[in-house]
């Protein structure tokens, strides 16, 4: 099978691998009588439990959820020096909540958002929050429900990198990337707005 | 107005070639329903009751005469001879077919028009006051700053996908006519004590399930600043809307959620990160933009004989109703009324478009306006044509002289159209304006909003009507609520309840009951709203229902 991902361009072989954690268990509560999962907004992050029991191989190049990382940083100096470790985050976890505790995060050479459905709009923040507030400067991946026609959206917020849901033509999905030539507003790609840019008189 | 270059033409024609690729891999089934929905939405295309219902943007409500001729005979060509002008100056086709929808949208690139965002999770359409650039109250102009953000938001990235729909209004006028505070963020721009063009922001109004008037986040902010703001705080709301429940997901759930203050703060702290960034705007590309906008050539020789038509009463009263102070001494605004009692609201023919097209092409320097109550205007027509105009409009029966009164109906298209109705909204509309068609009782009762939703989605506006009405659903069959005291404008305010729901016979009956009540009951020079504000919903109440046995 050809590669699903898209990088700078071009389709090009994988050589990270995205580390999972074991399934949570699901806390079942009984409540009047009926039985209902609890969950808040559907949104939970890893317990501690899953943080410990994620297996990691003991090498390649591997991108590790970004609570698993944190827990393991220290252990893990030499590999990240040897640029095999990456993070990856999920939309709805808050880039504050982890980046103080990263002492660079430009010593990590990718880092993946993972979206669970391709209508989840956060991602286009994140990847403009850590490129322009946090300046990071490698790779930065979309992954997850990553698909075409979101493309030239991900790229204009920072993305250089996309793992295409692997049902999907990735071939296809390379020509979302130059949907439009010339975009009105600055954004992350080109921070200038198009009227700073050429003259439109 | 604003014209093209060729940046704008190349990013309207390229969504043209991006959307018809994305239908055709919906036919071939490349695309699911689920992925292909927020993109056929991103282009206004919806799919209703009958047909894919297409929405075309109309940029704060400003037309030239060749984009009207192009939407009549696109009317024409591919629906069934009419449009519907939406409450937030788009206007709607109800019976397109879905393999038509590339060639209407190549069509309409042609006149420099699209669908851009007219749905869908992302910045809608930017509204503003129908009578900009014209208006004596007018402080500050406010289509070019429209224009800015229109640019601006046109496919921005990083809000291409919100948790739910946005919509920015702005005004410049002391009388607020865009509803600033019923929208995700209102801006009010004025002239500050230093001579400054600055700007008070809103956030968080809404209507809908869960109507909301705005709250200021900003007393003064400089014009410099108005995108960076802007994109701090969808920035927040991007970020920390509710995604999980989509009756949720307004950005007005948000701030109340967290507290004004608290939501501030969030916007604050990201704004300080781009304050002053690339999307900063300046003077050169105000001045760019702005000089789309200026004086068309007025003439300012011209003789006054309004006055040997004083004695025709339907153009008196015409007069009185449907044209409006200029700043430009000689000149009127008019607006063509699209509430004839043989037509649904907001709806025109492509025969009237036309109508309308060759009326602004000799009267008013070939523009239109679309006013957010579904009315058309030409914004600048000098005194000396208008009974001529009168005449020729007439003809076309645009000219109900009913703007502002009763008759003058905001109605969604309910649930003739739409399949998230509870109840038909156009029938009672029209059942109101057949009983209420006497003119001269019209103008005794005098200035009154009425407003119609077939649900509580609202897009009649009917918690801002001073008579709301809205369609519920008892045991599957077809009900009407009827609020009082909504207000528009300056003094915004959501209407209430009166109490239990009507049947559709019995709606005429009511309204008339509850006009009786004001009648009785007003001072001299006593507007509706006014005299509900004053007397309280009781005796309203008591003409409906009946007197109360008093509890013992
Ligand atoms: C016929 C198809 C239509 C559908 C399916 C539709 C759907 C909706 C929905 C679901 C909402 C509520 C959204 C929310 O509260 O988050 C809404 C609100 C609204 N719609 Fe529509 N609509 C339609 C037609 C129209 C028309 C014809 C107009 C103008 C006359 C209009 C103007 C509005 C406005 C002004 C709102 C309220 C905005 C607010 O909550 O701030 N819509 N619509
Ligand atoms: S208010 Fe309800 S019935 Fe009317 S158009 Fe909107 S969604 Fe449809």
């Amino acid at each position: 099978m050809s590669s699903q991902l898209i990088k700078d361009n071009s389709i090009v072989d994988d050589d990270w691998r995205q580390i999972m954690p074991p399934e949570a268990e699901i806390e079942v509560k009984k409540q009047a009588g009926k039985v209902v999962i609890f969950k808040l907004t559907g949104e939970d992050s890893l317990t501690s439990e899953q943080i410990e029991k994620t297996t990691m191989p003991k090498e390649g190049k591997l991108l590790l959820p970004v609570k698993v990382f944190l827990h393991h940083q220290d252990n893990l100096k030499g590999r990240i020096s040897n640029q095999e470790i990456g993070i990856w985050i999920e939309t709805h976890e808050e880039i504050e909540s982890f980046i103080n505790q990263i002492e660079d995060i430009n010593n990590l050479p990718c880092i993946a958002v993972s979206t669970k459905k391709f209508a989840d709009g956060r991602i286009f923040s994140i990847g403009n929050l850590l490129r322009m507030k946090y300046k990071y400067k490698n790779e930065l991946r979309a992954i997850g429900d990553v698909l075409r026609d979101q493309l030239f959206f991900l790229k204009r917020s920072g993305f250089n990198s996309f793992l295409i849901r692997k049902d999907k033509d990735a071939k296809d999905a390379l020509l979302g990337l130059n949907d439009f030539t010339t975009p009105y507003q600055g954004a992350v790609d080109q921070t200038k707005p198009a009227w700073k840019i050429i003259n439109r008189n | 107005m604003y014209k093209y270059d060729s940046l704008d033409q190349t990013l309207v024609n390229e969504r043209v070639t991006q959307y018809e690729g994305q239908l055709a891999r919906f036919l071939n089934k490349e695309l699911s329903e689920e992925e292909f929905r927020p993109l056929r939405l991103q282009n206004g295309l919806y799919i209703q009751r009958h047909a894919p219902m297409l929405r075309v943007a109309i940029p704060y409500g400003l037309l030239s005469s060749a984009q009207l001729t192009k939407l009549a005979d696109i009317a024409d060509k591919y629906d069934r001879g009419y449009g519907h002008f939406s409450t937030r100056q788009n206007i709607q086709f109800n019976w397109p077919k879905l393999e038509d929808t590339p060639k209407i949208l190549r069509e309409l690139a042609t006149v420099e028009m699209h669908a851009i965002q007219t749905s869908g999770n992302c910045i809608r359409n930017i509204t503003t006051d129908q009578f900009a650039g014209v208006t004596p109250d007018e402080i500050i102009d406010p289509r070019y700053l429209a224009e800015i953000i229109r640019q601006w938001s046109t496919f921005h990235p990083e809000f291409a996908l919100l948790p739910r729909k946005f919509k920015i209004a702005v005004t410049g006028s002391s009388k607020d006519r865009a509803i600033v505070q019923a929208h995700d963020i209102g801006l009010e721009v004025f002239t500050d004590k230093n001579n400054e063009m600055a700007i008070k922001v809103w956030v968080g109004g809404g209507l809908g399930r869960t109507p909301i008037l705005g709250s200021v986040i900003r007393e003064n902010l400089s014009w410099k600043h108005m995108l960076t703001y802007c994109e701090a705080i969808l920035r927040v709301y991007n970020l920390y809307g509710r995604r999980d429940n989509m009756y949720k997901a307004r950005i007005k759930i948000l701030v109340k959620a967290l507290g004004i203050e608290k939501f501030k703060q969030l916007v604050d702290k990201e704004w300080a990160t781009i304050k002053n960034g690339p999307n900063t705007i300046d003077s050169k590309e105000i001045n760019r933009i702005k000089a789309f906008f200026s004086e068309p050539n007025y003439k300012t020789d011209k003789k006054d004989d309004l006055k040997k038509h004083t004695t025709n009463k339907s153009f008196t009263q015409w007069l009185l109703r449907c044209t409006h102070s200029h700043k430009k001494e000689g000149y009127r605004s008019v607006t063509l009324s699209l509430k004839s009692n043989e037509q649904a609201p907001g709806d025109a023919t492509s025969d009237q478009m036309r109508a309308v097209a060759s009326l602004a092409d000799q009267y008013s320097f070939g523009e239109i306006r679309v006013s957010h109550e579904q009315n058309l205007i030409l914004s600048d027509v000098s005194e000396d044509n208008l009974f001529e105009l009168w005449e020729k409009a007439k003809v076309k029966k645009l000219t109900t002289p009913n703007i502002g009164l009763l008759t003058d109906i905001i109605c969604c298209p309910g649930g003739d159209f739409c399949s998230l109705a509870n109840a038909k909204s156009i029938p009672i509309a029209k059942s109101i304006q057949d009983i209420f068609d006497d003119m001269d009782y019209l103008h005794d009762i005098g200035d009154i909003n009425l407003n119609i939703s077939g649900c509580m989605n609202a897009c009649g506006h009917h918690h801002v009507g001073h008579i709301g009405i809205l369609g519920v659903d008892k045991d599957g069959s077809e009900w009407y609520q009827l609020t009082l005291g909504g207000n528009q404008g300056n003094f915004a305010s959501i209407g209430k309840v009166i109490g239990p729901s009507f049947s559709e016979e019995e709606m005429p009956k009511v309204i008339k009951k509850i006009i009786n009540t004001y009648v009785k009951n007003r001072h001299p020079d006593e507007v509706f709203i006014d005299c509900v504000s004053r007397i309280g919903l009781e005796p309203f109440k008591e003409e409906v229902y009946g007197k109360k046995e008093k509890s013992v």
